[in-house]
């Protein structure tokens, strides 16, 4: 019993850090309708980004994030205006081929960390990183306590920022219709864009709480297609406060198999309750 | 009766490349170039099936792995548990796939787009997730294959498996091209183009949608089924590997998917290329390359490499044949 209430207890911190890494995604893919599935690649690269600047000139892997998240701002802008012009611009026949797209700029980045920095893993060092506190049997190490703390601030600063401050509107009313934006005298894609740029600057704070919760390798990507792809899904897409509900669910899911399964089964938790989520609830939990 | 004229030269062709390839297997006394091609062939099988369900009926498919997994394992379990010949285990890995790709198209019920090529990521994670808690084919750690004897007009396995993977490739060609000539290929153009029209004006757009699913499910697992005897082992990440998916829908979409011959040039030609620079720089380098090829074709030149060559493509959208 014990075991279980430890596994549901590192579940919620586990499931607070799924939510910060999808957050952007469910801006980007939720809000948007942009078939992101480069988001965990960008993840990974600013994991890399995060570990240089701790590697080489010491610095705080937090603060670090925070550096890299105004180049991943402009990095998403730049993203946006390449998808839009190639694909969004020219209707559906475009979709197959804006899928393959971030398909393959996925790989694009994968490969060009594993030329950079080659297949072993990588982690930072903090002061935080490789303690623990005890509670009786059970211990949480601070590195998740950390990453939770910072992860919920960014999710709930996102909500924040999209339902109280006039571009947040701006982006929400983007993705209810653009058509009505138009007629409004506002011009839809610029501030798609600014939004695909706030979705991938997240990405800097949430690259770095990737490293300091684990280690880090090139291909981890593949892992987090499944869970961040699941929590949006499951939250209903563009939900901020379903993201964190979801994100929660999939960590405490998580755990509870790795405690009772073991390790071996859980790369396949988030996919099959993506699976799950898309077949039986497409529309997700708190869905529109 | 041109479309007749057009069918005998496919054939002939056909029969010329089996017979080439089979002199070549008695002639050429180097492995290396068998070895090298296998790979290719292997290609050419893969693009052409993925371009089956990805390029005519648009749904874009990443768990091509999925399906060349089931295929390897397929082979693997009934070669461990019978000693039953290749032939066999290629037959049981079509049958296996084709189920595969009948689950893959009742997806396609509820899903459209992004969500289906993400569902079939899923899908490839969670049957490589099963392979490696299989104990009996030897979990994540993989197993080693012994290869048996080698059969009549060949001297060596692997010349053997260069012929065995030149007849799957002719196969999954032919396929694709009796596809894209009838009823069916016609019929997932329509309800690619505008799935809710194609229901309307009385496309069977879910009978075309499970047909196509379960033909490139049964083509690519066939493909992959004599890949552990090709490698002499197999393991679940190198048999589910990614690579394997953006390999197949690259060298489709660069070779271009309106017509079969698309992804044929675009297997013969990426995948010579991988081999050289897999020999020559890194096997990291030619995926890159594969990756960046793919971008610059989605962006660039959206037809591939025959809407390059023959520009009649772009001006006659679609209408072509």
């Amino acid at each position: 019993m014990d075991l279980l209430l430890g596994a549901v207890v590192l579940g919620v911190l586990l499931g607070c850090f799924y939510a910060a890494v999808s957050v952007g995604l469910s801006v980007s893919f939720g809000l948007l309708d942009v078939p992101h599935v480069a988001h965990p690649a960008f993840l990974v690269l600013a994991s890399y980004g995060v570990f240089q600047l701790n590697e080489s000139y010491d610095i705080d892997p937090l603060l670090a994030g925070l550096i890299i998240t105004p180049l991943f701002f402009v990095f998403g802008l730049l993203a946006y205006r390449v998808y839009h012009e190639t694909f969004e611009r020219r209707g559906s026949d475009a979709a197959v081929r804006g899928i393959a797209f971030f398909f393959g700029i996925a790989f694009i980045i994968e490969v060009l960390i594993i030329l950079q920095f080659g297949v072993d893993q990588r982690s930072v060092s903090a002061t935080y990183i490789g303690k623990a506190w005890r509670f009786g049997e059970f211990r949480i190490p601070i590195r998740q306590l950390v990453a939770f703390a910072v992860a919920l601030a960014l999710t709930v600063l996102l909500a924040v920022y999209l339902s109280k401050t006039f571009m947040g509107r701006a982006i929400r009313a983007v993705a209810q219709d653009e058509e009505a934006l138009r007629l409004m005298g506002a011009n839809p894609v610029r501030i798609k864009q600014f939004a695909f740029g706030i979705a991938t600057a997240v990405l800097g704070i949430a690259g770095a709480l990737l490293i300091i919760v684990a280690p880090v390798e090139p291909t981890l990507d593949r892992a987090y297609i499944g869970r961040t792809f699941c929590v949006v899904v499951m939250a209903g897409l563009g939900s901020i406060s379903g993201t964190l509900i979801a994100a929660i669910i999939l960590g405490v899911a998580e755990s509870i198999v790795l405690t009772l399964f073991g390790a071996s089964w859980a790369p396949a938790i988030s996919f099959a309750m993506l699976l799950g989520v898309l077949a039986v609830r497409p529309q997700g939990l708190l869905g529109r | 009766m041109n479309k007749r004229s057009h069918s005998i030269a496919f054939w002939a062709a056909v029969a010329v490349f089996l017979v080439a390839v089979l002199t070549m297997t008695q002639i050429v006394r180097n492995e290396y170039p068998f070895f090298a091609g296998y790979v290719i062939l292997q290609f050419i099988a893969l693009a052409v099936a993925w371009s089956i369900l990805g390029g005519y009926a648009g749904y874009v498919n990443f768990g091509t792995n999925a399906f060349f997994g089931v295929g390897v394992y397929t082979a693997v379990a009934l070669f461990k548990a019978t000693g039953a010949p290749l032939v066999v285990q290629i037959a049981a890995a079509a049958v296996v796939g084709m189920t595969l790709g009948f689950g893959v198209g009742l997806l396609t019920l509820r899903m459209r787009g992004i969500f289906f090529s993400i569902a079939t990521i899923a899908l490839a994670i969670i049957i490589e997730t099963f392979v490696m808690n299989w104990r009996f084919v030897g979990g994540a750690a993989g197993i080693q294959i012994q290869r048996p004897p080698v059969m009549a007009p060949f001297d060596s396995y692997v010349k053997m498996l260069f012929f065995v993977q030149a007849m799957l490739a002719v196969i999954a060609v032919a396929t694709a091209r009796y596809i894209q000539n009838s009823r069916i290929g016609r019929g997932l153009q329509a309800l690619r183009d505008d799935e809710l029209a194609a229901e309307c004006t009385g496309v069977p757009t879910l009978k075309l949608k499970l047909i196509a699913c379960m033909i490139s499910g049964a083509l690519i697992s066939a493909a992959g089924a004599p890949a552990a005897m090709y490698l002499q082992y197999a393991d679940p990440s190198s048999a589910f590997n990614l690579s394997y998916s953006v390999s197949a829908l690259a060298m489709a979409l660069i070779g271009g998917t309106a017509h079969w011959i698309g992804p044929v040039l675009g297997a013969i030609l990426l995948g010579s290329t991988q081999q050289l620079l897999a020999v020559t720089i890194s096997s990291e380098v030619n995926v890159l390359v594969l990756g960046i090829m793919l971008v610059l074709f989605v962006v660039g030149a959206p037809k591939g490499i025959i809407g390059l060559l023959r520009p009649r493509y772009r001006l006659r959208a679609g209408g072509k044949q």
